[in-house]
């Protein structure tokens, strides 16, 4: 980094996560200990405090976002995290936090396996769970951070995205990115973006759920002299519930509205060689950091390969996807489960393509030459 | 103190009236009994909060005139932690149901209870789940009917105001919706006391309660609740007979610090030990 403003130092990456959401204004944490989450609650123990912000310990992960839509109601920025089986428990309000239009961050380390699993295992199981884990159709964003750094900068990202378009965040980074350590920058005060939620200064007729044209929602802070009423019912524009088919499809769609209308600013991917590329290697997280590695190995070898990692995974980048496919013809997408992203590849490069997973569910790495192993079998 | 046409106009949102409330339900008057109790404390509405879960009681949130927020079922208590913690200069108010607060957010209550954090909770207690037409909960007595008891209930209630108290609430009473002076005093009591406030507070469900046990009308049950109701003296407590229960004050103690409060203090001390580590 060129600018000398910042600090570069050496972190965790839950430390970073931590020291993103500080950065990016979080004044709030409830939480519930978890491996391998919970350095981000110790270390936000001991800096909120600080900075005039709150932390708690809660009963259990379904009291932990209860608390922090609390907290987000009153336009107190929070935050919670946890892992695989504490992500399912909070399922629950992701819903709540989705329909009231709270904006909070749910970072979910990821780890190996279902039910109990492999605590201290890696894995990326979890990503439809945090597409799809609540019930019904809602929004949903999740980011998937790569590295130390990107715990930093994509927390920050995380919580500009809750914020501007009220709706939760998912950061989802596996065992291994929260816990390894490397070289962090973190910059100045001012000198990356921190977005804050729209607050009106007036309301129309209660009308304190009226969408503006990018589909969002601007129901004011708790205690600020409105008196709007929150509720996980269907509502209308008042905040009250509906039972009028058509008021009821007009909030289901204009909820949902957000993210197709927002696409470019939910649109974050990183790609590299992919322009004339006929294999390209599509991944996300951790897994990708090897697939850049095996994409330059392949062109070193004469194969025209590249690779594409999204860097926000919901909404998924599927145009981007589509346009690299109108050239490429083989897509190898290695991860840390049974082939979740899989799927969506060849939902969206379609028929006639071929889709092949690298799959490893043992609580380990795909390492860098059990990767180049399986993509030459896979080329042969 | 102001008129009564005036208090309930106030406290209450008129666009949204009437309420969904059987015939008969005693939820009227129980939030006819809390915007009371707000109007004679003064207390204001743009920095008043209430907070509920899911059910007939929770509904309530949604005809006053403050800042509601009607969460998911049993979560009410949670989310109004978070509430209270972020912004301690409000006045934090919990309405939850039996089922809401005893079963599926039973957990919460006990936690809530434990931090003794500043809420003010008003748990409406009819025996049943009204909303989903008169289950069995974990309120209703031993041996009563309900729709999924069609042969009595096998399992005891809670002696929820015990629990709390064990827990480590740190005000605690029971009124019903027969008792109106007494639940108005109480009531306030209970937005007085800093710390964990609990008020158990039964009311008549003639529609789905009361039609499983023999009580099909609210006079019936109002009637049952007066005669039941043992005045709790602490000088001088008398023996409960079978289906009595005590009404009043049962307990408080304000030796025990507030958690935000104890917060506050705690911030302060870390910002201290920061400046000596500099």
């Amino acid at each position: 980094m060129s600018n000398a403003k910042g600090r570069t130092l050496l972190l965790q990456g839950n430390e970073s996560c931590a020291m993103g959401a500080i950065y990016a204004g979080c004044r709030f944490f409830g939480g519930y200990p978890i491996t391998p989450s919970t350095e981000i609650a110790e270390h936000l123990a001991r800096k909120l405090p600080i900075v005039g912000g709150a932390f708690i310990q809660m009963e259990d992960e379904i009291a932990s976002i209860s608390s922090i839509i609390g907290s987000s109601l009153t336009g107190t920025k929070a935050m919670t995290a946890t892992s695989g089986p504490g992500f399912s428990l909070m399922q629950e309000n992701l819903g709540l936090a989705a329909v009231l239009e709270a904006p909070i961050v749910i970072v979910n380390i990821m780890r190996s396996g279902a039910s109990t699993g492999h605590p201290t295992g890696t894995g990326q199981g979890d990503l439809m769970q945090s597409r799809w884990g609540t019930h019904s159709d809602h929004p949903a964003v999740a980011l998937a951070p790569a590295t130390s750094q990107e715990m930093f900068d994509l927390t920050v990202k995380a919580f500009n995205i809750a914020e501007k378009l009220r709706v939760p965040v998912v950061l989802l980074p596996e065992a291994v990115v929260g816990h390894i350590r490397e070289a962090v920058y973190i910059p100045a005060e001012g000198e990356m973006e921190v977005l804050d939620r729209a607050r009106p200064e007036a309301y129309e007729d209660y009308r304190f759920f009226n969408r503006d044209e990018s589909g969002v929602a601007h129901p004011p802070d708790l205690g600020t002299g409105f008196r709007p009423h929150y509720t996980g019912l269907t509502h209308d524009e008042t905040g009250f519930f509906t039972g009028i088919p058509d008021k009821v499809n007009e909030f289901a769609v204009g909820l949902n509205s957000k993210i197709e209308l927002n696409r470019e600013f939910l649109t974050d991917y990183c790609e590299e060689a992919v322009e004339d590329a006929d294999v390209v290697l599509v991944s996300f997280g951790v897994t990708s950091r090897a697939c850049a590695h095996v994409a330059r190995d392949l062109r070193g070898n004469g194969v025209k390969a590249g690779y594409f990692r999204p860097r926000i995974v919901w909404p998924f980048p599927d145009e981007r996807l589509r346009q690299i496919a109108r050239k490429a013809h083989t897509f190898i997408v290695p991860e840390l489960n049974l082939g979740m992203m899989r799927g969506e590849v060849e939902r969206i490069v379609g028929p006639g393509k071929r889709v092949v997973g690298i799959n490893r569910v043992d609580g380990t790495m795909l390492t860098l030459e059990r990767m180049q192993k399986e993509v030459q079998e896979v080329l042969n | 103190m102001t008129p009564v046409e005036t208090f309930v106009k106030k406290y209450l949102r008129q666009r949204v009236l009437p309420t969904i409330w059987c015939g008969g339900c005693g939820l009227g008057t129980v939030m006819r009994v809390i915007i009371k109790a707000f109007d004679d404390l003064s207390i204001d509405q743009n920095k008043l909060v209430v907070v509920s879960g899911i059910g007939c009681s929770s509904r309530m949130v949604g005809y006053m005139d403050t800042n509601t927020v009607h969460t998911t079922h049993g979560r009410a208590l949670p989310v109004a932690t978070g509430i209270k913690l972020a912004h301690p200069e409000l006045e934090v108010v919990v309405i939850m149901g039996d089922g809401d607060g005893t079963a599926i957010g039973g957990n919460h209550l006990i936690h809530a209870s434990r931090r003794n954090i500043n809420l003010n909770v008003f748990l409406l207690n009819n025996g049943n789940y009204g909303m989903t037409s008169g289950q069995v909960s974990p309120m209703t007595p031993h041996a009563w009917y309900a729709s999924t008891s069609p042969f009595g209930n096998l399992e005891h209630a809670f002696h929820l105001c015990d629990m709390v108290k064990s827990a480590g609430a740190t005000y605690i009473a029971r009124t019903t919706s027969f008792h109106y002076m007494q639940a108005v005093r109480l009531a306030k009591e209970v937005l007085e006391h800093k710390g964990f406030a609990f008020l158990e507070f039964y009311f008549q469900c003639p529609t789905y309660f009361g039609r499983f046990n023999e009580m099909t009308d609210a006079p019936t049950m109002l009637d049952w609740f007066k005669k039941h109701a043992v005045r709790y003296n602490p000088e001088n407590p008398r023996e409960l007979e079978k289906g009595q229960f005590y009404v009043g004050k049962l307990w408080e103690d304000n030796t025990k610090d507030e958690y935000t409060d104890l917060y506050a203090k705690l911030c302060d001390r870390a910002k201290e030990m920061m400046q000596v580590a500099k």
